[in-house]
């Protein structure tokens, strides 16, 4: 009897061994929940985290932010005609259902993510027809030639066609509708790992999926991963230091130095795909928040003063304890167009400013009201209150006005700002994207985040162009035209590019992903 | 007593209905929901479409009867950020949120009642003074930094208690559950609960002290103590009951105090009750949340007030003689 249960027990231990060298749990954490399990209903950057551990897309942009094959194997435009492109489909992949994947499904989740209750339709716009050539060859037909086409596919989950009509979700949620939908919950995709339960901002615990097509090309290593969402920061980093949580991601900055003290605790830092700057009214004939009788905004030498005496590197020393880099243009560098000679930042002259105001007849100074937001962006109303005080030594009577975000972007929206904070992140990582939304005149469907009035004939032209110019190099050179005539102009005033920080247990490799996604197939565990 | 019902429920109607006026002119003011709807590619069009689809193109007052129409009919929608009906969210969160509530209550009330009778029968003691110079802090920090102080000390320092969260929950009949009956999950309610509870722990405290001091000075008591009575028959039977009275009416309207003070208590430890959801509702400006939960908070204290008159109706016979006049 006492022989049997010794030989129970070391056969039990044994076997708990064995296990846990393949099982290990992360417990991951981050400030907000994906809103919905829906893969299409939202553009949002914490869903997209989510579901990608959940579901594929045809290409995604791995930890280095480079393009990396998924359900896709090849993308190319097709050979007869340049407003096509060609997606050869991965073989043998099943959804975690057990359904096969077929490019009918891509054609399926494609058409789906356009309907109009999709958000993410509006980063396919260009596309006309999507088909499928045979089980596993997609095209996609643009309205002309279109070589950003795969950079909008990154957040593009592949659903079952199967599944989505055998539970009636073969259209994203409609919110006038008033009812939950099947796929708000649930979810059935071909991803490194399965969901096995959800309660919506509280728990979400995923498995390993054993039968995922890449499980021998990543790690794979989490068996079981589960993500609690904790929205106070103190909060956050405290279940960080008293190890009930592995990962903590976005880190906030006040916190940075004394985690990276804390026992068992390290930080990966990187730069994040996002540049934060100030915005200008320069088509007005007078400002609205201003107290004299012009628009100082459309004098470029008042411009260039401001440019000179904002101190981004007194930005980054004093505001952001170092966690940011000094900026001279609105992209990061991993994107296309990026210049280093560009992105060089201006020591600020103040004494050269201040000439520059008296040159323009504002030599006693104006009054202007500056709008920030103070909860979407890392330390949004410090920089601001840094840059009133730096414009108030040119002059400048700066009055700040800052409020939450869901008020700060309406307000801008309407146009209601002469002067205002925003940043900028590039998530199809080439310059047409930034041309596109913050430099082109403001029309229906181009421009729709420049609120400085800024209208020059040549960039409009430029940025339609490099939206369809196929050849590489002539692309490269319209677009380093178009930065040029912006940055002579100085159409905004660039700040920095955001840093990133992850906090993680110290025996977990894993870097900082720019676009803030982790992809949890690649952690490992060094033990 | 039928005329006083109907009037004082025609009053908690009329009440409800100002709350839902005054939150739903105030949700104009919070922000633009649409645009944390959409991500930054949306162009105008997109964004006036969703608008017209979510009726909120609808000129206000067309907006608010819609609204009471629905509220009415407890139907509040479907949340503009999680795209899930309001009603089931709420049922969903208030478990939490009331199990959180009723804890810390207790605590409040146990905790209060006793230290209040022990610092008036020892007053001047050592221990009397201290509790009292300890129970200011609890008056005067904000809870917010208690509960994060709390955290610090007993999750981080000394690694006892959980940080943040509801522990292991089970499901009792078919919609509750209750952490009450994990381990994991009464060891996640003992801070919250201590952070929530701390101010009405020293507001009954003090209370109690005072109303004891009183009582203590009275007559009756000095001739129960003529009468040889013990000291413990003194002051736990004839002066404490006497001391509860002025207490009880305290604890009932502090319960919804109590309810509704939850939401600060629940952003710190990441409770998930409806005073997380509605912070959550607030940041996204997702209105339909918005509305329900403010109802809710509206309905729970014209409910507890309705009761208290009805009870004071049953205790002072002076009601009932005027026949619900006023």
């Amino acid at each position: 009897m006492t022989f049997n249960k010794t030989l129970l027990a070391t056969a039990v231990i044994g076997a708990m061994l064995a296990s846990t060298a393949h099982a290990e749990t992360l417990r991951w954490t981050r400030s907000a929940d994906s809103l919905t399990m829906d893969p299409h209903s939202q553009n949002e950057g914490p869903t997209h985290s989510v579901n990608h551990q959940i579901f594929d897309t045809l290409l995604y942009q791995d930890m280095d932010v480079e393009y990396q094959p998924g359900l896709a194997t090849d993308w190319y435009v097709h050979e007869d005609d340049p407003s096509v492109w060609v997606f050869e489909i991965r073989e043998g992949v099943t959804f975690h259902e057990g359904q096969a994947l077929t490019a009918d499904d891509v054609v399926f989740s494609l058409n789906r993510a356009r309907h109009e209750n999709a958000d993410m339709r509006g980063l396919l716009t260009s596309i006309v027809e999507v088909r499928a050539a045979d089980d596993f060859t997609v095209e996609v037909v643009t309205d002309g030639p279109n070589p950003l086409l795969p950079n909008n596919l990154t957040n593009l989950f592949i659903m079952s066609r199967a599944w989505a009509e055998e539970h009636g979700v073969e259209e994203p949620q409609d919110y006038a509708a008033g009812e939950e939908t099947y796929a708000v919950r649930n979810a059935n995709g071909t991803g490194p790992f399965r969901v096995v339960s959800r309660e919506p901002d509280v728990r979400t615990v995923f498995e390993r999926n054993d039968d995922f097509w890449g499980i021998d090309h990543y790690p794979m290593e989490i068996s079981e991963l589960i993500f609690t969402p904790i929205e106070s920061a103190s909060t956050r980093v405290a279940a960080l230091l008293s190890g009930e949580v592995d990962f903590l991601q976005e880190t906030p900055v006040q916190d940075i130095e004394r985690l990276s003290q804390a026992d068992g605790i390290k930080n990966e830092q990187g730069a994040e795909n996002r540049t934060i700057f100030l915005g200008m009214r320069m088509d007005l004939e007078v400002l609205d928040s201003a107290d004299v009788d012009s628009n100082p905004f459309a004098d470029r030498r008042v411009r260039e003063a401001i440019n000179l005496a904002v101190d981004a590197t007194t930005i980054q020393s004093a505001v952001m304890r170092g966690n940011s880099e000094p900026a001279g243009m609105i992209a990061p560098p991993f994107v296309t167009g990026y210049s280093e000679e560009m992105d060089e930042v201006l020591p600020a002259d103040t004494e050269r400013a201040q000439a520059l105001m008296e040159e323009a007849g504002y030599g006693d100074g104006f009054r202007v009201t500056l709008n920030c937001s103070n909860d979407r962006y890392v330390n949004d109303e410090q920089i601001c209150q840094a840059v009133v005080s730096m414009l108030a030594r040119i002059g400048i009577t700066v009055d700040l006005v800052a409020q939450t975000r869901s008020l700060h972007f309406a307000e801008m929206a309407r146009e209601e700002y002469d002067f205002y904070l925003l940043g900028w992140g590039v998530p199809t990582m080439d310059s047409e994207y930034i041309f596109n939304y913050l430099y082109h005149t403001k029309e229906e469907d181009r421009g729709s985040w420049n609120f400085t009035g800024y209208s020059d004939e040549r960039v409009d032209e430029l940025t339609v162009a490099m939206g369809q110019e196929v050849d590489e190099e002539a692309r490269n050179e319209m677009i380093s035209e178009a930065w040029q005539i912006v940055h002579d102009e100085i159409v905004y005033i660039p700040i920095h590019h955001q840093m990133l920080t992850w906090s993680m247990r110290d025996d977990i490799d894993f870097q900082v992903q720019s676009e803030n996604d982790p992809h949890f197939k690649y952690l490992k565990f060094n033990n | 007593m039928l005329a006083f019902l109907i009037q004082r429920v025609l009053q908690a109607i009329f009440v409800m209905v100002v709350v839902a006026l005054i939150a739903f002119s105030l949700f104009h003011y919070v922000g633009d929901p649409v645009l944390n709807m959409v991500g930054q590619e949306a162009t105008e069009a997109d964004r006036a479409a969703l608008r017209a689809r979510l009726g909120l193109d609808q000129p206000l007052p067309i907006q608010f009867f819609q609204f009471i129409a629905n509220a009415a009919q407890f139907e509040f929608g479907i949340s503009y950020r999680s795209a899930r009906p309001v009603t089931d969210m709420i049922v969903e969160r208030l478990p939490a949120t009331l199990e959180l509530a009723i804890i810390s209550a207790i605590f409040a009330v146990v905790m209060g009642i006793v230290l209040g009778i022990y610092t008036a029968l020892n007053r001047g003691s050592w221990l009397s003074n201290f509790i009292m110079t300890a129970s200011l802090i609890g008056v005067s920090l904000p809870t917010f930094l208690i509960g994060v102080l709390l955290i610090y000390l007993f999750a981080v320092e000394l690694g006892w208690l959980p940080a943040f969260g509801r522990g292991q929950t089970v499901p009792v009949g078919d919609w509750w559950t209750t952490g009450l009956l994990t381990t994991s999950g009464l060891r996640s309610l003992i801070l919250p609960a201590i952070t929530l509870g701390l101010f009405q722990l020293t507001l009954i405290m003090r209370l109690v002290r005072a109303e004891m001091l009183e009582v203590l000075r009275a007559d009756y008591i000095k001739f129960a103590r003529a009468r040889g009575l013990s000291k413990r028959v003194v002051n736990l039977r004839h002066a404490l009951k006497n001391t509860l009275i002025p207490v009880i009416t305290i604890i009932g309207l502090q319960l919804g105090t109590i309810i509704a003070f939850a939401i600060i208590t629940e952003t710190v430890f990441q409770w998930p009750g409806v005073g997380a959801l509605f912070i959550t509702a607030v940041r996204f400006v997702d209105i339909p949340v918005m509305a329900a939960y403010l109802m809710m908070i509206a309905l729970v204290f014209v409910v507890i007030n309705l009761i208290v008159d009805l009870l004071y109706y049953a205790v002072d016979p002076r009601l009932r003689v005027q026949g619900g006049a006023k």
